[in-house]
């Protein structure tokens, strides 16, 4: 391994490569900042640049636009509420309020130090753990993940505030009844498209997620102007505060970072789960541990709710290159289009990737450190800058928000359906809001569906039709109880505070 | 009659999953796939239920958090305009062009967002539309098709 460490260095500290992670981590923070634009565009945006340079240094352009534009996405959820990435959806939940509380320079040194340090510790993870890791996630079946999934979108509806549970669980609903519009994985037959050509391709998950965060917030924004109560009350520069983080704060964080870190990068191992699954159960892992008195802060700007999902999302991003440098798996979109990258340099990533190319492997692991340096380097001191987005007038800063958002859109597709799509999901969007059905849930829903669907088809086959897959291996069992266990924990607290009320 | 909207929007779910399961039942599955444990209209099949067994339930179930929304402290004029200005701008953006509809539907909102400092209000529209547009199309690569820009030999 020390070898390997040196051979990694060598490459990794080269004036070229150190050059490639900066431009990289610069370059992903402010493409991660503009909604809409996530990791995987900018990512795809930069392959046609790597091909000009070597494998190993191509990778680590890439990993630094990956590491950046996660944290940038984290600083338009914190500043707008509008994450442009799924992973950094939970970022929002007390990223947001806080900055509304005149403190967006702590929340973003908040992030800027839990992305930091969970980016560093999972990858010495990954540097100890790489190999023994990929077992434990060659392990897991279909049932697994079906169940994790269950898990997953049970808990970020278990997360939602007391009496909000089953409106929660009616947003996944609806988050899987929206991805499962367009062609069957499978057998391509079209579903709920209603003989619509746009709808073939089902619906895109930046459509989603701008309609439910960016737009619908904007039109809150505007609906509730004269509300004295308004809660979707705008963030200003006069109430920026300032970027230091106290005694007491720290200490919060000392505890949040290690064990969000390791449910980070453990999940960001599992192909498949990635930063989004990692966040949301980092957060909610958060919330339960807490006491009470912190935990009543959860969602209101609580330090542990912002620490906890950007160290889970940044570990996570590390923990995803396990599966795609050892198996050839991808543990999410953006590493599935880093493979599609890799593979065109003619590079087979896979068990044998140690032997065959040591260089690459170790050397995007040795980047990780210095990118994660370099990040910090790099946001810490444009904190203040970039926090001047929020002295742009509402009369200003909401038109902008829309169009950031249907430019978005349209780019992708250069279609005014999905222009339509986007206004009609943002109204319905609006009004549940007003009456406090929670999103979050609907765009989990919405990313996990297409997979959920697969891995239940793969397990019922199996199992030829039978539901005994659900406790037919311990660890599907255990997952699943896990579940049932969050549910009726849940409804017991909710009970049990009623009748003390 | 007092009518909790939440329950409301529990029954319009209601009856959009009543739908959404009918839909599933429609989809149409290959011959020898119509018997398989699992085919295109299984897993929706589920969700619609899914979605009435929880909308069900809010509804019969008694709402201990009642929403109360304050409809008259709501600014509906300035939302709706805004909304109808994004669906004029979705309709004139591939006939007219990137450019023209873009920075019209900026500079249209802020003035109906009451907005009135004029050159502020054009620097933050045509101008920022044009730079955006240069980073798109000029660094980014990402082909924006506009017959305005091209009618007047700005675009190739």
């Amino acid at each position: 391994m020390i070898e390997g460490i040196l051979i990694g260095l060598t490459t990794a500290l080269t004036l070229q490569n150190i050059l490639m992670v900066m431009l990289g981590c610069f370059f992903g923070t402010i493409i991660g900042m503009l909604p809409g634009l996530g990791p995987m565009t900018a990512i795809a945006l930069m392959i046609p640049i790597t091909y000009g340079f070597d494998p190993a240094t191509g990778l680590i352009l890439m990993a630094g636009v990956y590491y950046g534009a996660v944290f940038g996405g984290s600083t338009s959820s914190i500043l707008l509420n509008a994450p442009g990435v799924p992973g950094t959806v939970a970022t929002s939940f007390d990223g947001y309020p806080m900055a509304q509380q005149g403190k967006a320079g702590k929340a973003l040194a908040i992030a800027a130090w839990s992305s930091f340090a969970g980016g560093t510790l999972s990858a010495i993870y990954l540097l100890f753990m790489a190999p023994s890791l990929s077992k434990v996630s060659l392990s897991f079946r279909s049932p697994d993940y079906f169940a994790l999934m269950i898990l997953g979108l049970t808990a970020i509806a278990a997360f939602s505030s007391k009496g909000q549970f089953l409106k929660a669980m009616m947003m996944v609903v609806l988050g899987l009844m929206l991805a499962s519009v367009g062609q069957d994985s499978l057998s391509d037959i079209t579903r709920f498209t209603f003989n619509n050509m746009n709808l073939t391709d089902g619906i895109s998950f930046v459509l989603v997620v701008m309609a439910t965060f960016a737009m619908s917030e904007a039109l809150t924004i505007i609906l509730k102007r004269n509300d004295p109560t308004s809660a979707a009350k705008q963030v200003s520069l006069t109430e920026l505060g300032s970027i230091k983080i106290n005694k007491e704060e720290r200490t919060k964080m000392y505890k949040t970072i290690p064990r969000s870190s390791v449910i980070g990068f453990l999940i960001g191992v599992l192909p498949g789960a990635g930063a989004t699954i990692a966040s949301f159960l980092a957060y909610g892992m958060e919330r339960n541990i807490v006491n009470d008195e912190e935990k009543e802060k959860f969602g209101k700007g609580s330090v542990n709710g912002l620490s906890a999902p950007e160290t889970a999302n940044n570990a996570a991003c590390s923990g995803s290159f396990v599966p795609m440098l050892t198996l050839g798996i991808p543990g999410s979109g953006t590493t599935a289009v880093m493979l599609g990258a890799l593979l065109g340099f003619g590079v087979q990533p896979g068990p044998r990737l140690y032997m065959t190319n040591p260089e690459i492997f170790w050397s995007i692991i040795m980047s990780m450190y210095i990118g994660m340096v370099i990040l910090l380097i790099l946001n810490l001191p444009l904190i203040p800058y970039i926090a001047r987005i929020l002295a742009v007038p509402k009369n200003y800063l909401i038109p902008l928000i829309l169009f950031f958002s249907i430019t978005g859109i349209y780019v992708m597709s250069f279609n005014n359906f999905d222009i339509y799509l986007m206004i009609g999901i943002a109204i319905v969007a609006t009004f549940m809001r007003l009456y406090d059905f929670p999103m979050p849930p609907l765009i989990l829903a919405f990313v996990l569906g297409g997979l959920m669907e697969e891995n239940l088809r793969r397990s019922l086959l199996l199992s030829n039709g039978s539901w005994e897959f659900l406790w037919d291996r311990t660890l599907t069992a255990c997952i699943l109880l896990t579940t049932i266990l969050i549910v009726v924990w849940h409804i017991y607290k909710t009970m049990f505070k009623k009748s003390n009320a | 009659m007092n009518i909790n909207t939440t329950k409301v929007i529990s029954l319009l779910f209601f009856i959009f999953s009543a739908f959404y399961l009918y839909t599933a039942y429609q989809i149409q599955v290959f011959a020898f796939d119509e018997n398989a444990p699992f085919n295109a209209r299984t897993f929706p099949i589920y969700l619609g239920y899914a979605g009435l067994f929880f909308s069900g339930l809010k509804l019969i179930l008694p709402d201990p958090n009642t929403i109360k929304v304050q409809h008259k402290t709501l600014e509906y004029k300035k939302t709706v305009i805004l909304i109808v200005i994004a669906i004029i701008y979705g309709a004139t953006i591939l006939k007219v062009g990137y450019f023209l509809t873009t920075s019209l539907f900026l500079f249209s909102s802020y003035y109906f967002l009451g907005e009135r400092r004029w050159v502020l209000m054009f620097l933050l529209s045509f101008p920022f539309v044009a730079a955006f547009m240069y980073l798109l199309h000029g660094v980014l690569d990402i082909y924006l098709r506009d017959p305005f820009l091209q009618s007047i030999g700005v675009m190739g």
